[in-house]
């Protein structure tokens, strides 16, 4: 202990610690701190320079009303989206998993709305919705309804952005679950076969219990990229009407670049981390206590 | 990278030059600037020929010329820029940015650096309502150059299949209502195949409702960017009426109309009238496939829309020399022959009479009427919404007028309610 070589050793540890530690501090420590630091003072101009203020900005977002409704938004975002999205991608997996002819074009057809660069595939999905000339009102005309407005209605807009997710996200978590599926031992389905055990028993009671790492990892992802989208919203709505489709990402942007409001943005962004953090700490250790792991 | 590689080569060879030329070669000014762009079409192009053609003409002057993406990027690096020490020397940015870069003390006045009295005639040679933006407290912060105005598009062949004259858009709020019930075209089961008129309500609901207040007489912000009037009784009748043109008389569809696919609609014949920027105008002049017209906006008190687009801006944070060269830009840039061409590239309003002077502008104008309709529809304009906290209260505005088109809110309530909520933001600056 204390030796030189001691010394030599720490002095080399760190040395191949500092790259990694120096971007994390200069990237994700130091900025968390400074916007918590920020969320104390108001936002300063050339003119009005800017002061502490205590938690001003936290009695501000409290009474107001657009954080409430980007709030309960992402809430329903986040209900509508991630079971749905988990459900499909099992599905899909289990389906591709296997054997089935040109199975390697479904698998990449499942997986296509990931790699597409959203900006382009959220345009694509204006014209979808568009009333009169958009494919959803071309394909329901068929069936007799009526031109419906989707993303003008404060009543669908909300829906019409869950289906988009899902749409995108479920081919993404299918490759997880398709990896968690081929690396399952094939004795246990033969074992299950010999049993006599149905399908629907065998997924319930095997397939599905040793794909819960997998499941937790990919709620957790949902979770966070349920508080993650900007894009979609910048293409096809904006947020509105009314609000009716934003999200406290989206309006974390619009008060920091829209209105210049960097302290009020960092409220909410603290705002957000909180979430964040909370939801990740009820998930290991409310979950994780039932997860098998092998 | 190679832009920069090649001017800073360019500008080394001539400053070799010039050294070797006079051995009292003054130093050469350099300047940078932010440009954003707003339509379709290379106006970069455009814009890098614009500055090469003034630094042949000026020597010592040596123009950086920064594509910066929207107006709101724009605005961002600029102020990025101006906080980090390295400062552009003028920028164009978004007319409605005006009091966010006073407020940022970021700018300085035109008044204060113009001194001759050929400087002086140049500043007032703009069109006065393409100036009122750019204009507070008495003061001029910003030259008009990448201007618009709201204008009406209608599908001809439309007219004419409703037994309307095609020579004769509606000029009234009740034209535009009694019209457009004729144009709507239903199928044998209700469904509508073609509506009558669509306004669109999301992207820039308050500019297209600046419009509508205009038409009533009634402007939305006092001069001093400090009050708005969202409440007064011709704002909320406005909103009335953009509501019911879709919830009573049945010409628009209801809830929000979309910004961005308005267009393809019109163009696709799905609506027979459109309101849209003059930006546009290009665009359907290249694709429409019917017979179509470009009218003013229709009158209720009187006719009206507001301006929009980008105005040039010069720094505070710069030498007096790099003002004098930014000035010179400028002008150089607005001058008629200039003013024209870009005009005619982009299909902007020409930001000054004497751009319509030229024989360039008048045969264009001759060759394509409807280029003009924006040009004379400026006597009837006003400023475009922006007052201090600009941001936020527009945002108020745009989600009232939602509100109300949707249905969730009466326009009386939302307005008023949006009102409230502006006092409270802009109280401290009265």
């Amino acid at each position: 202990m204390g030796g030189p070589r001691f010394i030599k050793n720490q002095v080399y540890g760190w040395l191949l610690l500092m790259p990694a530690a120096t971007l994390l501090v200069a990237f994700t420590h130091y900025p968390a701190v400074a916007t918590l630091l920020q969320s104390f003072f108001s936002s300063g101009t050339a003119r009005r320079p800017s002061k502490f203020v205590g938690l001003d900005n936290y009695a501000y977002m409290l009474e107001d009303p657009v954080f409430w409704k980007v709030l309960t938004n992402n809430l329903w975002y986040a209900v509508g989206t991630i079971p749905t999205s988990v459900a499909i991608a099992i599905l899909m997996a289990l389906w591709v998993n296997e054997r089935l002819p040109l199975r390697g074009v479904v698998r990449m057809a499942y997986f296509t709305p990931t790699v597409l660069p959203m900006i382009a595939v959220a345009n694509i999905w204006l014209f979808f919705y568009s009333p009169d000339i958009g494919l959803l009102d071309q394909v329901t005309r068929v069936f007799g309804f009526h031109s419906q407005n989707w993303l003008g209605d404060p009543d669908t807009v909300l829906a019409c952005i869950i289906v988009m997710t899902v749409w995108k996200e479920a081919g993404f978590f299918m490759i997880f679950y398709l990896a968690a599926l081929q690396s399952l031992p094939h004795e246990l389905e033969e074992a299950g076969r010999l049993e006599g055990a149905s399908r629907w028993y065998f997924f319930w009671r095997v397939t599905f219990p040793l794909l819960m790492p997998t499941t937790l990892f990919v709620l957790i992802n949902a979770v966070i990229n349920s508080f993650k989208l900007v894009d979609h919203l910048f293409i096809l709505t904006k947020g509105g009407p009314d609000n009716a489709s934003s999200l406290l990402l989206y309006y974390i942007y619009e008060v920091a670049f829209s209105f210049f409001d960097q302290s009020y943005a960092s409220t909410l962004t603290v705002v957000l981390l909180l979430l964040l953090a909370l939801i990740a700490v009820g998930k290991f250790t409310a979950l994780d206590k039932r997860i098998h792991y092998r | 990278m190679f832009r920069i590689i090649r001017n800073t080569a360019f500008g080394a060879a001539v400053a070799l030059v010039g050294l070797a030329a006079t051995a009292t070669a003054d130093a050469k000014t350099e300047l940078t600037m932010y440009y954003p762009v707003a339509v379709g079409g290379p106006l970069t192009e455009v814009v890098d020929k614009l500055v090469a053609d003034f630094e042949a003409e000026n020597p010592d002057i040596d123009v950086n010329a920064i594509y910066a993406g929207n107006y709101n990027d724009a605005r961002i690096k600029a102020l990025a820029a101006l906080k980090s020490g390295e400062p552009a020397q003028l920028a164009v940015m978004f007319s409605i940015d005006i009091y966010e870069l006073i407020e940022q003390d970021a700018i300085i006045a035109f008044d204060d650096i113009v001194s001759s009295e050929e400087d002086k005639a140049w500043l007032k040679g703009f069109y006065p309502a393409l100036m009122e933006n750019g204009i507070t407290d008495d003061k001029t912060w910003g030259i008009p150059f990448q201007r618009s105005t709201i204008v009406m598009y209608y599908n001809k062949d439309a007219f004419r299949e409703a037994g309307l004259d095609p020579e004769n858009p509606p000029q009234t709020w009740d034209e535009l209502a009694s019209m457009g019930k004729k144009l709507v075209k239903k199928a044998g089961d209700g469904t509508v195949e073609r509506w009558g008129a669509m306004i669109p309500s999301t992207g820039y609901p308050y500019w297209m409702f600046g419009a509508l207040t205009k038409q009533n007489g009634q402007v939305l912000m006092s001069g001093d960017g400090a009050t708005t009037f969202f409440d007064a009784p011709a704002t909320i009748e406005a909103l009335e009426y953009w509501k019911g043109l879709g919830s009573e008389m049945g010409v628009m569809p209801e809830g929000t109309i979309e910004w961005g696919t308005l267009r393809q609609n019109f163009l696709e014949g799905k609506t027979a009238i459109m309101w849209h920027s003059t930006g546009n105008l290009t665009a359907v002049k290249d694709n429409a496939s019917f017979d179509f017209g470009v009218a003013m906006l229709p009158s209720k008190v009187s006719r009206g829309t507001p301006t929009g687009g980008g105005n040039f801006y010069i720094f505070k944070d710069t030498s007096e020399a790099e003002q004098q060269a930014a000035l010179k830009l400028i002008k150089f840039l607005t001058q008629p022959e200039r003013t024209a061409e870009w005009s005619i590239k982009t299909g902007y309003i020409g930001t000054r009479p004497d751009a319509y002077e030229t024989d360039k502008l008048k045969n264009y104008v001759v060759e394509f009427p409807p280029a003009a309709v924006a040009r004379d529809q400026l006597e009837f304009a006003t400023a475009e919404l922006s007052t201090y906290q600009t941001g936020r209260v527009r945002k108020l505005l745009d989600d009232a007028i939602q509100a109300a088109l949707t249905g969730s809110k009466s326009p009386t309530e939302a307005l008023t309610e949006a009102q409230k909520a502006a006092d409270g933001l802009l109280r401290r600056y009265r």
